[in-house]
Parts: C-alpha cells; sequence; structure tokens
C-alpha cells in the first residue's frame, strides 16, 4: 500500500485559464489597497491578520500540496521567525532591518535540520516525525527562559516609528505578501516546481529517471520554512509579541485546516481557506465562546462533503462546463 | 544518588509506562487494523478521566467509587467509540491519510468544547481509594501503592490483548486483517464487524488509561493534546500497528521522563521529543516490525 502521496491531490483537473486568475488577483490586490480608507480599524488589524496566516498557509502547501508530503508543523518555523525577530530586537542592540532578515534565515535553517531528518521517511513516518522534532523546538522554547522567556512570551516588541500605525502595518504585510506570493507562484511554475510535482505524483519513476527526490522534498522543506518564517515576521509586525503556543501543534493543524478548506490544488487555495478561517474565528467569537466546537463541526463537513476545498471544487464545475462548452 | 532514590524513579517510570502503554495500545490497535490515524484517542482518554471523577463524585468519592469509576467510565468511552466508528469513520476508510487524521482531529475540538460545556472548566481532581493509600519500602526507597498497582494492571492488560489477538477468532481475524486486509476481504469475512470491535476495543483502552491517570493528576481541559502527541511518537517509534513494539517504547518513554525529571528536572519536557526523534532516525520504521 502507497502510503507516499496524497490520493486527493493526484492528478489535478486542468486549471483556471491565466488571464482569469490574473484579472482577479488584480482587482483583489486593487480592492485591498483601497479597503483601510473604509473600513474601521479593527478590520485593518483582522486584514492584517489574514495576510500573515495566509503566507503562512500558502508556504505549507508547497511542502503539503505540491510536494505531497504529510508535513503535520508548519507552525514551527512560523514560531521560529517570529522569536527570532523578538529576540534580537529584545535582546541585542542590532537594527530591526537585521532581525527582520535573520527571521526567514533562521527559520530556514531549523527547517533544514528538521528536513534533513524527515525526508528519508515515507508517508506518515514522515509526519510523525515532523510532529516529533517540531515539539521538541516547542519544547526548547517553552523552557528555556533565558533567552526565550519561557511561558511567558515576550511582549511589547519595539518596531521601527513608521510601522507604529495599524494602517501602515497593513499596507507593509500587504506589500510582503504580495512579493512573496509572486515569488512562491514562480518557484511552483518553475522547472524546479514541476520536478516536485513529478516525485509527489510518482517517486519511483522519479528516481529511475535521475531526479533526487529526497533532495528536491528538502528544498522544498526549506523554501516553506524560509515564507513560514517570514510569515512570522509579518505576525510580529501585527500583534508586537510572542508566546510559546505559536508552536505548539494544534496551531499547526488550524494551518492544515485553511490549506485543506480552500483547496490543495489551487495555488490560491490555502489564501482562501486562511482569509475564511480567520473572519469566521471573528464572527462566531462575537456570540459564543465556543470557538471550537464551530470548527470541528466546519471541519467535519469539510473533510464528508468537501474534501477538495471550495476552489477545488468551483475548478470542478468550472472544468466541466469548459468540457461541456468544448463538445458543442 | 543513591541507588534507593534510582529504583523509586525507575519504578514511577515504569508505572507512568504502563498508562501511555494502555492509551498507546489502543491507538496501535486501531492503526493496525483500520489504518485510521486517530488523532481522538486522546480526546476519549480526557473523556474517560472526566467520567470516571463523576462516577466517584457521585459515590461521594467513598471506597467503592473509584472501583466502580474504573468499571463504568471505559465501557461508556467504549459506547461514544462505537457511534463514532458507525457514524462517521467507516465514510472516510478508503481516503488518504490527511483526511482521515483531519477528521479524527475535529473530533478533537468537538470532544473538548463538549468536556467544557458539561464538566465546566474548573480543575477537578480524585480520591485514591483507602487500599491504594500511601507507600511502600523497596529495598529502602519508597513507593506509591498506586504506582504499584498500576506495574499490575499494565501487565494483566497486555496479557488481556495478547490472549485476544491470538486465541480468539475474532482476534486472529483483528491479526489477519491487519497483515493483509484484501486476503481477509476475498476470505468472505465480514469486516465491518471487526472494524467496530476494534475502534470499541481502542476507545475502552483509551478510557481505561483515561480512569486510571484520573487520581493522580488533575483532571482538566488540555489533558488530550499532551497524551495524544505521546501515543503517537510510541506507536510510530513501536513500529505502526505492532502491540509489543508499543508496550516497549511506552516502558522507554515512561522510564526516560522520570529519569529526565531526577537529573534534568528544567528540561525534563522535551526528553520525550529526544528520545523519540532519536530512535526514529536510527529505526526510521519503528524498533520492531510494523504490522502493515
Amino acid at each position: 500500500m502507497s502510503t507516499n502521496n496524497l490520493k486527493l491531490i493526484e492528478n489535478p483537473k486542468g486549471k483556471f485559464s491565466n488571464y482569469l486568475g490574473l484579472g482577479l488577483a488584480i482587482t483583489g490586490i486593487l480592492i485591498l489597497l483601497m479597503a483601510p480608507t473604509i473600513l474601521t480599524q479593527y478590520y485593518v488589524y483582522l486584514l492584517a491578520t489574514v495576510f500573515t496566516t495566509a503566507l503562512l498557509a500558502t508556504s505549507l502547501n508547497l511542502v503539503l500540496g505540491y510536494g505531497g508530503l504529510l508535513h503535520l508543523h508548519h507552525g514551527v518555523f512560523f514560531g521560529v521567525g517570529a522569536y527570532t525577530v523578538a529576540i534580537v530586537t529584545t535582546k541585542t542592540s542590532w537594527p530591526f532591518a537585521v532581525a527582520v532578515m535573520l527571521a526567514p534565515l533562521v527559520a530556514a535553517l531549523i527547517a533544514l535540520v528538521i528536513g534533513w531528518f524527515c525526508v528519508r521517511l515515507r508517508g506518515l513516518y514522515f509526519g510523525m516525525l515532523t510532529l516529533a522534532l517540531g515539539q521538541l523546538v516547542w519544547a526548547i522554547v517553552y523552557r528555556w527562559n533565558a533567552l526565550t522567556n519561557g511561558d511567558n512570551g515576550i511582549h511589547a516588541i519595539p518596531v521601527p516609528e513608521f510601522l507604529s500605525s495599524i494602517n501602515s502595518v497593513y499596507y507593509t504585510t500587504l506589500l510582503i505578501l504580495v512579493i512573496s506570493l509572486v515569488i512562491l507562484y514562480m518557484i511552483t511554475k518553475s522547472p524546479f516546481g514541476l520536478t516536485l510535482l513529478a516525485t509527489r505524483d510518482n517517486p519511483v519513476r522519479s528516481e529511475s529517471v535521475g531526479i533526487n527526490v529526497k533532495r528536491h522534498r528538502l528544498t522544498a522543506f526549506v523554501i516553506a520554512g524560509f515564507f513560514a518564517g517570514i510569515s512570522g515576521v509579518l505576525f510580529v509586525l501585527v500583534e508586537r509579541s510572542v508566546a510559546p503556543s505559536l508552536l505548539f501543534w494544534n496551531e499547526s493543524a488550524e494551518v492544515l485546516i485553511m490549506c485543506l478548506m480552500g483547496g490543495l490544488t489551487v495555488f490560491m487555495g490555502p489564501m482562501l481557506g486562511a482569509g475564511i478561517l480567520v473572519l469566521i474565528s471573528m464572527i462566531v467569537g462575537l456570540y459564543t465562546e465556543y470557538w471550537l466546537l464551530v470548527l470541528g463541526l466546519l471541519l467535519l463537513f469539510l473533510v464528508l462533503f468537501l474534501p477538495q476545498g471550495i476552489l477545488g471544487y468551483l475548478m470542478e464545475i468550472y472544468n466541466k462546463s469548459q468540457t461541456r462548452r468544448g463538445e458543442n | 544518588m543513591d541507588f534507593a532514590t534510582l529504583a523509586s524513579q525507575f519504578f514511577i517510570g515504569l508505572s507512568r509506562g504502563m498508562i501511555f502503554f494502555i492509551v498507546s495500545a489502543g491507538l496501535t490497535l486501531i492503526f493496525g487494523v483500520l489504518r485510521i490515524t486517530n488523532f481522538a484517542h486522546g480526546a476519549l482518554y480526557m473523556i474517560g478521566a472526566f467520567i470516571a471523577y463523576s462516577v466517584s463524585t457521585l459515590f461521594g468519592q467513598g471506597p467503592y467509587g473509584f472501583w466502580l469509576a474504573l468499571l463504568v467510565a471505559p465501557l461508556v468511552v467504549m459506547f461514544v467509540s462505537l457511534v463514532i466508528e458507525r457514524g462517521l469513520l467507516r465514510f472516510i476508510y478508503n481516503r488518504d491519510h490527511l483526511i482521515q487524521m483531519l477528521l479524527t482531529y475535529s473530533l478533537v475540538l468537538i470532544a473538548g468544547d463538549l468536556v467544557k460545556i458539561i464538566w465546566g472548566t474548573e480543575y477537578k481532581s480524585m480520591d485514591i481509594p483507602n487500599v491504594l493509600r500511601g507507600s511502600f519500602n523497596l529495598w529502602g526507597a519508597s513507593l506509591p501503592w498506586y504506582n504499584a498497582f498500576l506495574l499490575i494492571v499494565g501487565p494483566v492488560v497486555a496479557l488481556g490483548l495478547w490472549l485476544f489477538l491470538s486465541k480468539t477468532h475474532l482476534g486472529k481475524i483483528c491479526r489477519a486483517t491487519a497483515t493483509d486486509r484484501e486476503m481477509v476481504d476475498v476470505l468472505g469475512i465480514n469486516s465491518t464487524r471487526v472494524f467496530a470491535t476494534v475502534f470499541a476495543l481502542g476507545g475502552w483502552l483509551a478510557g481505561l488509561g483515561g480512569a486510571l491517570i484520573a487520581p493522580t493528576t488533575t483532571i482538566s481541559m488540555g489533558m488530550d493534546a499532551s497524551i495524544i502527541i505521546y501515543a503517537f511518537l510510541i506507536v510510530v517509534i513501536g513500529g505502526l500497528g505492532n502491540i509489543w513494539g508499543a508496550l516497549i517504547s511506552s516502558i522507554i518513554m515512561g522510564v526516560g521522563e522520570a529519569f529526565g525529571i531526577l537529573f534534568i528536572p528544567g528540561v525534563a519536557i522535551i526528553i520525550p521529543y529526544i528520545i523519540a526523534g532519536v530512535l526514529l532516525i536510527l529505526r526510521p520504521s519503528g524498533l520492531l516490525k510494523s504490522a502493515w
């Protein structure tokens, strides 16, 4: 029994036309640029949170959807990135820019170390080792009081003057998000990205035509870690505090849910999932304290009835209509 | 560090390993036969602990409360598991790991809030019955009676599982299903009944683990999150689906954790993850042969 691939995402059925995707993206960005002029501060803050999680979810999908690897603990690299900024700004006198540039690099380094061990394993064992090593990082952060402030976390992280208003934070996170997404998109369309798809769909054949499967998986893992680190930086810009719970495994599970909700087969899927989940949690939070119950029921529905995700489902409908038009 | 301290810490670790074993035996059984990665196992364990608390409180924490709780809680959890298996799990047996995992994870989220609604958020505690209170001397070290009790329960459960799997008809079918499911189907055996039985048995074990841990700890929300990671690691380093592998790695984890607390109390929390990481790197497919 092959446990190597996620059956769900084998053979993605076609894609949206490029013009449609580009048009949607540009419209989306224009709307988001205008948004702070009409929204209240709270919603601007909320959208900035969405940007942070959207980048995290999209970076996870490089490994999960494109690499077909059961990566269960991506939140670690996010947390490491956030903690790097927090520690460098509060414990050293280095400039803020250094902290920001160091964060994704440290996250990528941790991803290299964890990934180096994980890519040797397959299927569930891969997932379990990501979980074990990720929890190890969490435990270290949780316990290393001198460096990380233990379970208190680090609060009131100083940020530069120009990031003092929520609107400037909003535009900064949006800019970094868009740049990161463009790079990630280009990676998925590059020869590397296409080879990664091949190692997902048929690792044995890929190996036999001379592709170094492990190295491709490790590279994807490190790239994903790097962008998760960037997402951690954005988190610090928005929240200005970090806590060890960022690295606990249930945070990572929530990111997995975002990917599934939007659709693993579509580049924009995890982003949509992140947006929907953050907004729903906000709305549900207004009415009840039992947000996790609602999330659980939502997830149950998704798993049983919409496993291909919202965008995956829309794409199926779109493709069907295209084929019908082709027949006529 | 004298010998007595080491010995007593060793036995405490061993008895904690017994709890790990009881919980992870259920998980590994479900892994092996149903091929489901059951995140909800920790939630079932938590529910077991809460029900044990309720039953024992019903009897005013009296002498019979504990024993009745030990009987009732696993049975209730077994029933809950049966409902979960028939109501949800059977629809996703052929899906990939991610989907199965997330379905059971949704049950974790739901169970967490339901427990909050039913039992409230304040910490609960449950008394150890009089017979098992206090401690006795073992080579100069004091060992609590309750830990000694766990050291008896663990092997009894292991023996019971061994008898079930190797001596009963249903148990043999379970093992056959874990080894080669298609052949079992071809032979015309009704795998539905096997799946339901195994999941219910797994739930019973989780409930038993929860009921056994209840008197020794504060019963609280979040006790599912810590045990499930341990149980998963134990199951994987023991070899997926292999009960004896789970027994060995439970003991390694329990004793390792106990010595970690003794020697490096500040960072003892990272010991199980280091053990798991090292063992997985040294033996990527588990200590013993996986059932798959």
